[in-house]
């Protein structure tokens, strides 16, 4: 298990109901953990999601870390 | 001035300007993306922007950096704002120096494109029959997917 920390922004901090959470999860991937977290909060379809691990963007197969910070961005529309 | 920033308070052309003054630039350029009373034809009240903040930092400092370092240009710089915004409010600044124009040009359409493609910024519409969206987002129906396997994250 590793303890994760999750921040959400827009469309998906509405759906959660939250901006924060921080869960212990055996989630191993960024992949996983949407899939764990989409179940609990049943987030809508919102596009082709970006991930970002440790304020960078992130690859939705590497392996997450005890400690990490995972943020799931939706299509973006800056301007 | 730094080359990306986030405001929660109203942008200043006029001095966003003065801070790309430069006696070797014979050029300068400017785009402002103000809030528009309408958008697929539907009537807007008002905006919010919201950002992650840590991330579009330091991929809005990544595009000002592609950009000088593509067209050539002196200095560039961009501002979104963030928060509520009312009709006409300016809602994000971009300003290039250049020796001469043609560069400038170039150069503040890329960062605009790249910021609306690439910052983390959301944008939710307050649309007059008294609904709301967030824009990019419309079709928040069943259950939200990452892109398929295999695929990077970006």
């Amino acid at each position: 298990m590793r303890e994760i920390q999750v921040e959400y922004f827009a469309a998906l901090r509405e759906h959660a109901g939250c901006g924060r959470e921080r869960l212990r999860t055996a989630a191993r991937t960024p992949r996983e953990l949407f899939a764990e977290l989409s179940r609990r909060h049943g987030f809508p379809e919102l596009g082709p999601l970006k991930v970002a691990v440790n304020d960078e963007f992130g690859d939705w197969e590497a392996p997450l870390a005890d400690g990490d910070s995972v943020v799931f961005i939706p299509p973006v529309a800056g301007g | 001035m730094k080359p990306f920033a986030f405001s929660a308070e109203p942008l200043q052309p006029a001095s966003l300007r003065r801070s790309l003054a430069d006696p070797r630039c014979g050029a300068f350029v400017s785009f402002e993306g103000w809030v528009r009373n309408h958008n697929d034809g539907r009537e807007v009240r008002a905006l919010e922007y919201e950002a992650y903040e840590q991330l579009g930092l330091k991929e809005g400092a990544r595009i000002v950096q592609e950009a000088i370092e593509r067209f050539g240009v002196d200095h560039a710089a961009c501002v979104h704002r963030v928060g509520a915004l009312a009709l006409g409010d300016l809602a994000v600044w971009v300003g290039v120096s250049s020796a001469h124009r043609d560069a400038a040009f170039a150069a503040c359409r890329y960062i605009i494109d790249e910021v609306k493609h690439r910052v983390p910024i959301w944008k939710k519409e307050h649309y007059a029959d008294g609904d709301s969206g967030w824009v990019n987002c419309e079709r928040c129906a069943s259950h939200a997917q990452p892109p398929p396997a295999r695929q990077a994250g970006r």
